[in-house]
């Protein structure tokens, strides 16, 4: 008889990964909010469209507020101690550190009294997850209208005690001051007795990006010392009393059927508990080399598929493979007669550019503990998206969202990588036959191959210039890749720029810069080689045609630096490119030495950078350095290589990644826009490097590179 | 079998082909020394075996039975930072911080052979070790500032 509560192993291609609306609105009532956090002050941010709710304090008549309405929460003890609830999470982009120092600016707080809780489902607010460079932009603005609120509220009510109204009273250090009586109350004291939930006023005062003391500055990644001393706690390092290892047998290829698998022998294995439910089978021991051999007992009878194609021919299968709709968040975009455009060119330019599949290769692969207790589920996992595999565990395993707790310590980095809750589900299986605790690692192997990767693509693109530098037409057509930076900033007589999905081959999804990468090096390497065609410059041709200011300023911004119109020696070449993703400005230059074994160097890179104003300059120049040397190894060297359903380089001897010897002189040029939102870092910077780099080597040498990785052996052909 | 690991004696009952790093964080719990890649291509295992740089996670733990064993643990002496670690925390060089216990390792074997190297000896001596970060201006920094101190 199948058993009600089967498993479905969720292997199908993962196309879109971005997590659907919440299913459910739970209603969470007050007394859960001081449940959790006990007595004092609650701030909840409470979304805009809630408008019945917003401007009132709660009292337990009209407390109850939808889950989903609720974005964060900020909770100030009795003993003056400070609690961020959001559901963000630290995947070593700091944010936790950059987070709090937007409280501790608006709150008036030490930065050590605030402890932020993050990514757990059962004590933080549904969130959708942490990509897409959200956090900065929109849970930075929340969590400090959050704080302002809780400031105004303190003052407000001291100033009630006090008799005295809240304008001549001021924050400061964690306590509300009179300074013309020279009384002062800690706000820990403030709300002593208090049991106050109260909602994010949208009139709020914010502290100005000019004035901040906290914000804006340098401060050291917060609870640093663990990570140095290898104190903290990864989920891989996990140990619950009583816990198993746990292993699952993966197929031998993409969509093989398994056909018969015999499990006697490996269930006689002493403390060995095996799973076999459906097409999922695993098993559990009581440390890691006896799963390992409990996996190696079982006889397992496998159907291959057979017809893959192989990344020698991939991008001919993506091009006959292409669904025939366009499609993506960016759809068509059409302008004027691009035929007509390309007539009255003077020069005419056409190129294919592809783009291989390349890893995220987190350093921490995907891990997770989970325990059974009464019926309620927990797992602890490395995943960018807490909610969303909270909601893929309810799913496999039929329960209520509320029977099931996902919570994500800092993790070992994800890169757009971890947004799927593959071991977790993996984990909870094996833990819920074995009654045990289970901690499930994936090897290596198994995050080069059964993760997702970066879409492969192709992009066709052709464009028309005149002498002058007029653009007349720009036709762009990307196969697969994605639809983020597919616009073009440049101005176009007429245009026609479409997305055009394919069935892929390989698992794909979301990467750092998403497709921004992919179209971003098709479109500026055009760009060049239209200035090459019309021997004007490179930057005076993109400035010739941009009307974003601040797009220009970072292009100019990076070729002042690098001393653009600088001496060039012999044998090296300049390449220059811009871009604009999530809310980030990039301008990129690149110098590059050929030598007579036609072996490129990157001598240098330069890359200016403004996603408006600053939080973190040194923890905003590392994820601008990360993505530039990220961005260095998909540009290249990175390739997944497979063939009939395997990948063929699933280990970190054979596939590359960046290395210290790889890295040029690289230098960050941080623009501060005080006068804009932030916006979040993580990704923009990696979309300039490779056509920058490519750029240089057409300066150089006058060849033309048009797939990523360009240069997988080192050198020229 | 006993381990001689961080100054302290440890009887562990394994198979003699188990790999240190199993060893060092199931048996032991030593959990700071990290699983990378299984094949000694990431140095994120890094631990010294009589200060010598070793890959833990292709080490059999019979190899190293009767030397001395250091991990990431045993660098901070009565709650005080080795001067690498103290540079590390002064320079802020890490992001997800995945790899720091194997660089922080192999920074420590390097400046004992070396106490001042270029800039080239570091980035000959640490390039076994990945940051898939990308923070590797910020730890050749860190351990030019280790150097000085």
């Amino acid at each position: 008889m199948k058993n009600p509560d089967h498993l479905q192993h969720p292997f199908e291609p993962m196309t879109d990964e971005l997590p659907p609306e919440p299913g459910y609105h739970f209603i969470l009532d007050r007394r859960k909010f001081l449940a959790l956090t006990g007595g004092g002050l609650v701030v909840a941010f409470v979304l805009r469209d809630m408008l019945s709710f917003s401007g009132e304090t709660l009292s337990p008549g009209n407390s109850q507020v939808p889950v989903s309405g609720v974005g964060a929460w900020i909770h100030i003890s009795e003993d003056g101690k400070v609690t961020v609830y959001t559901g963000k999470v630290e995947v070593g982009q700091n944010i936790r550190t950059s987070l709090a120092q937007l409280v501790a600016e608006e709150l008036m707080v030490p930065l050590s009294s605030i402890t932020m809780i993050m990514g757990d489902t059962d004590l933080v607010p549904y969130d959708a997850g942490t990509f897409g460079s959200r956090t900065t932009p929109q849970m930075g603005p929340q969590l400090r209208k959050a704080a302002a609120t809780a400031r105004e509220a303190l003052l407000e009510m001291a100033a009630k005690n006090w008799n005295t109204t809240a304008g001549n009273l001021k924050a400061e250090n964690g306590m509300i001051v009179n300074a013309a009586t020279n009384k002062k109350i800690g706000y820990g004291e403030l709300t002593k007795g208090q049991q106050l939930l109260i909602p994010i006023s949208d009139n709020v005062q914010l502290i100005a990006t000019k004035d901040w003391k906290v914000a804006g500055k340098t401060v050291p990644k917060i609870n640093e010392r663990n990570f140095i001393t290898g104190k903290h706690q990864y989920v891989s390092d996990m140990k619950l009393p009583g816990m198993l290892y746990g292993k699952v047998l993966r197929a031998p290829s993409y969509g093989a059927k398994l056909l018969d698998a015999d499990v006697t022998k490996a269930s006689k294995i002493p403390g060995v508990v095996v799973v076999k439910d459906e097409n999922f089978i695993g098993v559990a021991a009581p440390d890691v080399k006896t799963a390992i051999k409990a996996l190696e007992a079982i006889d397992a009878k496998w159907e291959e598929n057979k017809g893959h194609p192989s990344n020698e021919n991939i991008f001919d299968y993506l091009v006959k493979n292409a669904r025939g709709e366009s499609g993506g968040r960016n759809a068509d975009d059409t302008k004027g007669n691009v035929e007509q455009g390309l007539t009255e060119a003077e020069f005419k330019h056409s190129k294919t550019y592809n783009i291989h599949y390349i890893a995220h290769v987190p350093l921490e692969p995907r891990a997770a503990v989970a325990e059974w207790i009464d019926g309620k589920l927990t797992v602890w996992t490395g995943t960018q998206r807490p909610f969303g595999v909270q909601q893929e565990l309810a799913d496999v395993f039929k329960m209520s969202k509320e029977k099931v707790r996902v919570i994500m310590p800092d993790t070992g980095s994800g890169y757009g990588g971890k947004h799927s809750g593959e071991a977790a589900i993996e984990a909870a299986r094996l833990s819920k036959e074995a009654k045990k605790p289970v901690k499930l690692v994936w090897t290596r192997e198994e995050e080069f191959t059964w993760a997702y990767f970066r879409p492969g693509g192709v992009i066709d693109v052709s464009a028309g210039v005149k002498k002058d530098g007029t653009i007349t037409a720009w036709k762009f057509n990307n196969y697969n890749s994605g639809g983020a930076g597919l616009a073009t900033p440049y101005k176009t007589g007429s245009q026609q720029i479409a997305h055009l999905p394919s069935n892929t081959p390989l698992k794909q999804g979301s990467y750092r810069g998403l497709a921004a990468t992919a179209n971003v090096f098709a479109r500026e390497s055009h760009m060049t080689d239209l200035a090459r065609l019309i021997k004007m410059d490179q930057l005076e041709f993109r400035l010739k045609n941009l009307e974003d200011d601040r797009l220009i300023a970072v292009l100019q911004a990076a070729a002042k630096s690098f001393g653009w119109n600088g001496p060039k020696t012999q044998g090296h070449g300049f390449g220059i490119a811009g871009g604009f993703e999530k809310g980030g400005y990039v301008g990129c230059c690149a110098e590059v030495m050929i030598n007579g074994d036609k072996e490129v160097k990157v001598v240098r890179i330069t890359q200016a950078f403004d996603c408006g104003a600053i939080v973190n300059p040194h923890h905003l120049e590392q994820q601008a350095m990360g993505s530039i040397i990220q961005g260095l190894g998909g540009a290249l060297f990175e390739t997944v290589q497979f063939a009939n359903g395997k990948i063929l380089n699933s280990g970190l001897s054979s596939y590359r990644v960046p290395r210290f010897s790889d890295i040029p002189k690289i230098e960050i040029v941080l623009i501060d826009r005080k006068d804009i939102p932030s916006a979040g870092a993580g990704e923009a910077c990696i979309v300039g490097v490779a056509p920058a780099i490519r750029n240089a080597i057409v300066d150089a040498t006058g060849i033309t590179l048009n797939t990523l990785p360009m240069l997988p052996n080192g050198a020229l052909a | 079998m006993v381990l001689s690991i961080n100054g302290d004696k440890h009887e562990v009952t394994v198979d003699p082909d188990v790999e240190l790093l199993i060893v060092l964080r199931d048996y032991i719990g030593l959990t700071g020394t990290k699983y990378g890649c299984g094949e000694g291509a990431c140095g994120a295992c890094t631990v010294l075996v009589n200060g010598n740089i070793t890959r833990s996670c292709i080490t059999p733990v019979n190899s190293v039975a009767g030397k001395e064993i250091t991990t990431i643990e045993g660098l901070e002496k009565n709650g005080e930072l080795h001067a690498v670690q103290e540079a590390f925390l002064a320079t802020d060089a890490f992001q997800c911080s995945y790899c720091a216990s194997g660089m922080i390792m192999a920074a420590v074997a390097l400046l004992k052979h070396n106490p001042s190297p270029s800039e080239n000896a570091i980035v000959n001596a640490m390039n076994t070790n990945i940051c898939r970060c990308g923070t590797y201006p910020y730890i050749v920094k860190a351990i030019q500032l280790a150097a000085k101190s």
